[in-house]
């Protein structure tokens, strides 16, 4: 395999950035729907390959701008799987979307050319070597799906972007000057000039650091990179830009971008972990963790839009993956990773259905929306199976890492365990109401034919991943994600 | 000279606090967009003043594109969007100009009771620039969430990005320091685009779209 590798000319990490870099050029140039969804499969397909391939073969940190380690290639190999799967979902959908008129055909190029613009920069993000680039990557990333979200040109979908636009731009402000912080706490230990930013040097002198300016620094890193993520007084702009977008777009944003910006704090949560004399960022993530599970648990009961009511649960999931992380230790870390991993390809299987269900319906409007396993029983059941398996009913394998953070929890903190649960049992009686209504019951009239038929190939594949992880999770993936769980601290 | 080009960086770079505090109390937007070219104004001073004696020339970049795009093209191209828009006679409600200000002052206070003692090791210059770099920061953010209409708001932004600026430049040898004020004019650029396109069709497109949303909806 790494014989082979070595036979291309240019590195696998480089790879990930080209395809999706030279994909988009090529597929800014294809007016057809056909062809453009085709190779936009293809390039996702072939990144996703190369990411693959990172398992294995690892540059040298050194002598580049990027570099990979145990904790981002699970976020690499997770992140251009979804890009996948997404992909294969939107040929789908964006054909029914051209044939019912919301879509205009001229944004067809527009469109593909922006989910691999985006497919580079979270690839770019989540590679760097340098705060200063990461920084730059999910800036081009919160651009690209601003353009995204507002691709339907109607007032709510500009409305939605503009709001996710203001509110991402401030967001991304702060995170720029907790990174100059960071920068002038490297300053005088690393020395001038680029090193200072390089994320190997700046893990290996945390110690050294200042921890005055590593504390500032990090409190803006968190409001940030934590808009991004969508924690909870931070959310605002998250369900709007859900509600209004392309669902493939939603299907990304949720099971993709939360996770980069998670990623970039995780990595300034390790370096001031790092740091002896710093501030411990645990007990703030947490925080803003239950924050964000609790409330999003009370909205989600409020919620009339279908995709709102999801774009709510993953603010709940945030929620839950960033209290995971906060509480740290090798348990909760490990709760955390299978979590980010599990939240994501439900969330994007969910999104899938969903799509497809406002589209047969002709509606976002939960209240519109009934017995759907009578009307279209694939579809319906698929929904059923997902929203069972991100409200953490076992078999699933949101599940076995939502026990884990719980009982985790029970054994070194108990007092925190008692809003967790709550929090849990809170958006889990919402979804499950809302379930029974979407699902069950008499169905409501469809606007399109039986006979068309969309692909049901991602959904399904994501959802039997989800069950597999329930109920057994291989060796080396766990030995895997403990190693991971070691290196968060 | 030590002494001087120390004191002549925190003279500008206060000056830019002072800018801050007048655009919180204008409440016309013609007035707004003019102190806001001023603003741009002073931090072009302030960063090639540091490219002067820091002798950094790739800093004179950065002081260029601020005083080009953000002095003279952007409150120009504005300025034009605001009268075709017919809101420059507007008078905004900028909810008490007292409790503002005092809030601003607080803010300031904040900014140097934070940063004061937390970059006490950085060398002085770049000590005091960060905190007033922060109170800039903080100002913009105060003006973003004082002030309803758009094109406020993208001039807090703006401020907001030139105290960013402040600090990026005063942080001596930061690399990346022009690409990302180049990145941060895109997306300064972007904003203006965006509220051009949007408010042209909160104006005139208004109807097409409801006709739209009524199709969808009759046919359920």
């Amino acid at each position: 395999m790494s014989a082979l590798l070595h036979l291309l000319p240019f590195a696998p990490i480089d790879a990930v950035l080209v395809v999706p870099g030279v994909a988009a050029f090529i597929l800014a140039l294809i007016p057809q729907y056909r062809l453009g969804a085709r190779v936009n499969m293809l390039a996702s397909g072939l990144t996703f390959l190369f990411a693959l391939t990172l398992l294995v073969e690892r540059p040298d940190p050194t002598v580049s701008f990027l570099f990979v380690d145990d904790l981002n290639v699970v976020f690499i190999v997770l992140g251009t799987f979804v890009g996948f799967t997404t992909s294969i979902f939107s040929a789908s959908y964006i054909g029914h979307e051209i044939e019912i008129g919301r879509l205009k055909p001229g944004y067809i190029r527009f469109y593909h050319g922006m989910y691999q613009a985006l497919s580079f920069s979270m690839n770019l993000g989540l590679t760097a070597n340098n705060v200063g680039l990461m920084w730059v990557a999910v800036e081009l990333a919160t651009l690209t799906t601003v353009l995204m979200v507002g691709l339907y040109r109607t007032q709510a979908a500009l409305e939605a972007a503009w709001k996710y636009f203001i509110l991402g731009s401030v967001g991304i402000a702060l995170a720029l000057f907790g990174t100059i912080l960071i920068y002038m706490a490297a300053r005088p230990v690393i020395g001038e000039g680029h090193d200072a930013m390089v994320w190997t040097t700046l893990i290996a002198n945390a110690a050294a650091l200042s921890p005055e300016l590593l504390n500032v620094a990090f409190v803006f890193l968190m409001l940030g990179y934590g808009t991004k993520v969508g924690l909870a007084p931070l959310h605002a702009w998250l369900p709007d830009a859900h509600a209004e977008g392309p669902t493939p777009i939603s299907a990304v944003l949720s099971g993709l971008l939360l996770n980069v910006a998670l990623y970039a704090l995780l990595r300034f949560k390790m370096l001031l972990a790092a740091n002896p004399f710093a501030v411990a960022p645990g007990p703030l993530l947490v925080t803003l963790g239950l924050v964000s599970l609790i409330f999003a648990g009370f909205m989600l009961y409020l919620r009339r839009d279908i995709k709102r009511l999801f774009a709510y649960s993953s603010i709940e999931h945030m929620g839950l993956i960033a209290f995971a992380f906060g509480m740290g230790g090798p348990l909760a870390n490990f709760a955390g990773l299978l979590h980010m991993t599990m939240h994501s390809l439900t969330k994007s299987a969910i999104f899938f259905a969903v799509g497809q269900v406002a589209q047969v319906k002709g509606t976002q409007k939960i209240a519109d929306i009934r017995g759907l396993t009578e009307s279209h029983p694939t579809l319906g059941w698929s929904l059923v199976v997902g929203v069972a398996a991100i409200a953490g009913l076992p078999p699933m394998g949101i599940f076995t890492s939502e026990f884990l953070l719980v009982s985790s929890t029970f054994a070194r903190e108990p007092l925190l365990a008692i809003p967790l649960v709550f929090g849990l049992l809170l958006a889990f009686g919402a979804l499950v109401w809302r379930l029974t209504g979407i699902a069950f019951g008499k169905p409501s009239p469809s606007v399109v034919d039986a006979g068309r038929r969309p692909s049901m190939l991602p959904l399904i594949v994501h959802l039997v991943l989800v069950l597999i992880a329930g109920l057994y999770l291989p060796g080396p993936l766990v030995a895997w994600f403990q190693n991971v769980a070691r290196m968060l601290g | 000279m030590e002494r001087f080009s120390l004191d002549a960086a925190h003279l500008l770079a206060g000056g830019m606090v002072l800018v801050s505090f007048m655009m919180l109390y204008q409440n016309r937007i013609l007035g707004l967009l003019n102190v806001f070219a001023a603003h741009a104004v002073v931090l072009s001073l302030s960063v090639a003043w540091q490219a002067y004696i820091q002798s950094a020339p790739h800093l004179f970049v950065t002081a260029a594109i601020a005083l080009i795009l953000k002095a003279i093209i952007i409150p120009v191209a504005l300025h034009h969007m605001v009268v075709r828009l017919g809101v420059h006679r507007d008078i905004e409600t900028v909810g008490g100009i007292g409790p503002t200000m005092l809030m601003g002052i607080g803010l300031v206070a904040l900014s140097m009771v934070v940063m004061l003692p937390a970059a006490a090791e950085a060398d002085p210059i770049a000590r005091e620039d960060l905190a007033l770099a922060l109170s800039v920061i903080l100002l913009g953010l105060l003006m973003m969430v004082t002030r309803q209409n758009a094109i406020s708001q993208i001039v807090g932004f703006m401020s907001l990005e030139n105290g960013l600026v402040l600090a990026a430049t005063g942080a001596r040898g930061m690399p990346l320091v022009v690409e990302i004020s180049v990145a941060f004019s895109v997306l300064v650029a972007f904003i203006v685009i965006g509220v051009f396109l949007f408010r042209i069709r909160e104006r005139f497109d208004t109807i097409d779209t409801q006709a739209l949303d009524d199709f969808r909806e009759g046919r359920e």
